[in-house]
């Protein structure tokens, strides 16, 4: 009772790769509260996806399989959902910012007249003090999230109500295995206990999803181009660097928009959020959309020819060039340099 | 579908998107003074295919709601520029303070009152960018819900809707009554109609009437009405409205002020270039 969930989205019936994250960092904040880390995983088809999920230090998993689940739809996921947690009274429920996490986690919220906080970029445990009642509320999730288009960090809490939930994006979070061998329990949901009919409503026709190519957001080095680079011809550079470098190419907004690279590449508020060892802001203003989806990076080269540019401020190196004169320098002094 | 009520969920916001240094204000709160105001970019989008099947069909009605401070009543007479019927604003002290949960249910009553076919939302509004309010009107008032829409129309007696994946798309098909949210990608929505900016032009809610000069009065404008609708109107319980009614509170607030690290400038010059590749070497950063 009262412990943490975590709802596990598939990809391709793999465990998706935001809910791996939310489990790592679940794990640590269910040893901070003393509790139980819970998944929940709705398919079907999903015989011993348990075993991908246990190394995460995951307690139990809760598995739904059946037909009527084999794709996402809002009612029935709800309707599953919200009967189990009635049941098992989670403390707090964790779930990824992606088109299902965010159709599902409101609806659930609602359902259960709980509170809501969407797009975290940090999860913490901590208490809170309420002067008129002097009533202190212990380990509260700490739910913190950029609004206002990014201007803000908001702390939210909910000291009142259960669960806590929160969606969170991929890649905010880090993802890490336990331990290969930690084997917790696996529990089946009786499916048609929760589902009523009207909750077939809605039909899936068809779905054309596209497979997952580009992957800037597990790249240890990104090039990343902006408007500044000036055409497409020009990110050939970019691409020649990230490739000696073992990296990938990003983008910002302007150049997407721009066509010099496509939307995939794209790190940001609208983009991906990247943590890499190594950010190469290339012709790039820094505008806050596009620094909340880097900032987080371990080092930050700026190369812009606006000294005043405000990417500079977040920047470990400033190079005040061109950047159609400094790419070919760095790939020319890495190539001579490096073994 | 003929003769089918829609109503558009519209919301004012703070136009987010190009903030300035002046925005913030020193204790770290939004300074909205400073910010226009403007109808909420996904909601236009929303108005767009509520007003496409109203052109599709016969006898259908538009009808705008938008709960926020009387202000709010200018996004609904730019929705009448482009060709909504009417419209309501909700406005009441109690509301301020709502989260996404207290104000589904301000406008999941309201929505009940107006008893239409078909509920049509933008995805987010870019102030509080949650996109949880369409969702949480949809339960509560235990319709289904379909997010993301780009494109839909009728087959029978169900939509028929495109919607927008992160990793592609899906076409469902949804019966009436329902909650529908609509994405950006979606058309745009069409321009103010001359005819209409002249017809709604002087619309005006009760409160706005009483704040008007004696001149304006005087001159005798068309009477035409903006509905307001405060809690009483809707059947509220207060105490599930404002803060009370919210689970999720705000502990803290920091403006985002990019912390300025030590950096190192350099020029573009082969021999600042060449030791900083030498340095990121030296310290693993490339190798
Ligand atoms: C810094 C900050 C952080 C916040 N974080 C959270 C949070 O994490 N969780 C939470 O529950 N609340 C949160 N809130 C409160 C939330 O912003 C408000 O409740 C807001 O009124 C509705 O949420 P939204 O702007 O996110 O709308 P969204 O859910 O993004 O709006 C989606 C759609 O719903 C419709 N809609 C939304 N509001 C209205 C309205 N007033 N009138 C008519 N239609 C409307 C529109 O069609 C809109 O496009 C936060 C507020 C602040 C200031
Ligand atoms: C709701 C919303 C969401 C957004 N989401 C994102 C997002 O996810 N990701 C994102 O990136 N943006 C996003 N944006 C857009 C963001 O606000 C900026 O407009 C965008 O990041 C600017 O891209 P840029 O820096 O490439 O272009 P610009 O701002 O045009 O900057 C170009 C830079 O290149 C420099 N430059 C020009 N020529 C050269 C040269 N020859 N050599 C060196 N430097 C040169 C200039 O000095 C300038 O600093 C969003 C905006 C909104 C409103």
């Amino acid at each position: 009772m009262n412990n943490l969930f975590v709802f596990c989205e598939l990809d391709e019936g793999r465990p998706a790769e935001v809910s791996l994250e939310l489990l790592t960092r679940g794990r640590s904040l269910a040893d901070t509260l003393g509790c139980r880390l819970e998944a929940l995983v709705l398919g079907s088809g999903l015989d011993g996806i348990e075993n991908e999920l246990f190394p995460y230090g995951v307690d139990v998993v809760h598995l739904g399989d059946d037909p009527v689940l084999e794709h996402y739809r809002t009612m029935p996921y709800t309707s599953v959902i919200t009967g189990l947690f009635k049941q098992e009274q989670p403390q707090i429920a964790l779930m990824g910012a992606t088109t299902t996490g965010r159709d599902l986690g409101p609806r659930v919220s609602s359902a259960l007249h709980s509170g809501l906080t969407a797009d975290c970029t940090s999860l913490e445990i901590g208490d809170h003090y309420v002067k008129k009642t002097d009533t202190t509320y212990k380990n509260l999730l700490y739910q913190i999230r950029p609004a206002f288009g990014g201007n803000i960090i908001a702390t939210i809490i909910n000291p009142d109500h259960r669960p806590q939930m929160a969606t969170v994006r991929e890649g905010v979070m880090k993802r890490e295995i336990i331990n290969k061998n930690y084997r917790g329990e696996l529990r089946r949901i009786d499916v048609s206990a929760f589902i009523k009919p009207e909750d077939l409503a809605v039909e899936i026709i068809e779905r054309h999803m596209e497979a997952r190519k580009v992957d800037i957001k597990s790249a240890q080095i990104i090039v990343s181009g902006g408007y500044g680079v000036g055409s497409k011809e020009n990110f050939a550079m970019l691409y020649e660097l990230a490739s000696l470098l073992g990296g990938e190419v990003a983008a910002s907004r302007a150049a997407v928009d721009a066509g010099y690279a496509g939307h995939e590449r794209q790190v940001g508020q609208t983009g991906v959020t990247v943590r890499p060892k190594l950010y190469i802001a290339c012709g790039i203003s820094g505008q806050i959309q596009h620094t909340a989806g880097m900032n987080q990076s371990g080092k930050i080269i700026a190369i812009n020819n606006d000294p005043m540019a405000p990417i500079n401020s977040i920047a470990d190196y400033v190079i005040n060039g061109d950047v159609a004169e400094v790419i070919p320098r760095l790939i020319k002094y890495y190539k001579a340099n490096a073994r | 579908m003929n003769g089918i009520k829609i109503v558009v969920l519209a919301k004012q916001v703070p136009d987010t998107r190009n903030v300035g240094p002046d925005a913030m204000k020193a204790d770290g709160t939004v300074n909205r003074s400073v910010l226009p105001a403007i109808f909420n970019p996904e909601d236009l989008n929303a108005l767009e295919q509520a007003l496409r099947i109203k052109e599709s069909y016969e006898g259908v009605t538009v009808t705008l709601l938008t709960m926020g401070p009387v202000r709010a009543a200018e996004i609904i007479r730019e929705g009448l520029y482009r060709g909504a019927d009417d419209g309501i604003l909700l406005t009441d002290r109690a509301f301020a303070g709502s989260d996404t949960l207290a104000t589904s249910y301000a406008l999941a009553l309201a929505v009940r009152r107006l008893a239409p076919d078909l509920v049509i939302g933008g995805r987010q509004a870019i102030d509080g960018d949650t996109a949880q309010v369409g969702p949480q009107v949809a339960e509560k008032l235990g319709w289904p819900q379909v997010t993301y829409a780009e494109e839909m129309h009728f087959e029978g007696e169900r939509l028929i809707i495109r919607r927008r994946l992160e990793r592609g798309v899906e076409n469902v098909s949804a019966p009436l009554p329902l909650v529908v949210t609509v994405n950006g990608t979606a058309p745009a929505c069409r321009y103010r109609n001359a005819k209409l900016v002249m017809k709604y032009k002087y619309a005006r809610t009760d409160t706005e009437l009483q704040a008007e000069s004696s001149d304006y009065i005087a001159a005798g404008r068309p009477a035409i009405k903006i509905t307001e609708w405060g809690v009483d109107a809707i059947g509220a319980d207060p105490e599930k409205l404002g803060l009370s009614g919210s689970p999720t509170k705000v502990k803290e607030i920091e403006n985002v002020i990019l912390q300025s690290k030590e950096s190192k400038r350099l020029t573009a010059s082969d021999g600042d270039i060449e030791s900083l590749v030498r340095e990121l070497l030296e310290n693993h950063t490339i190798g």
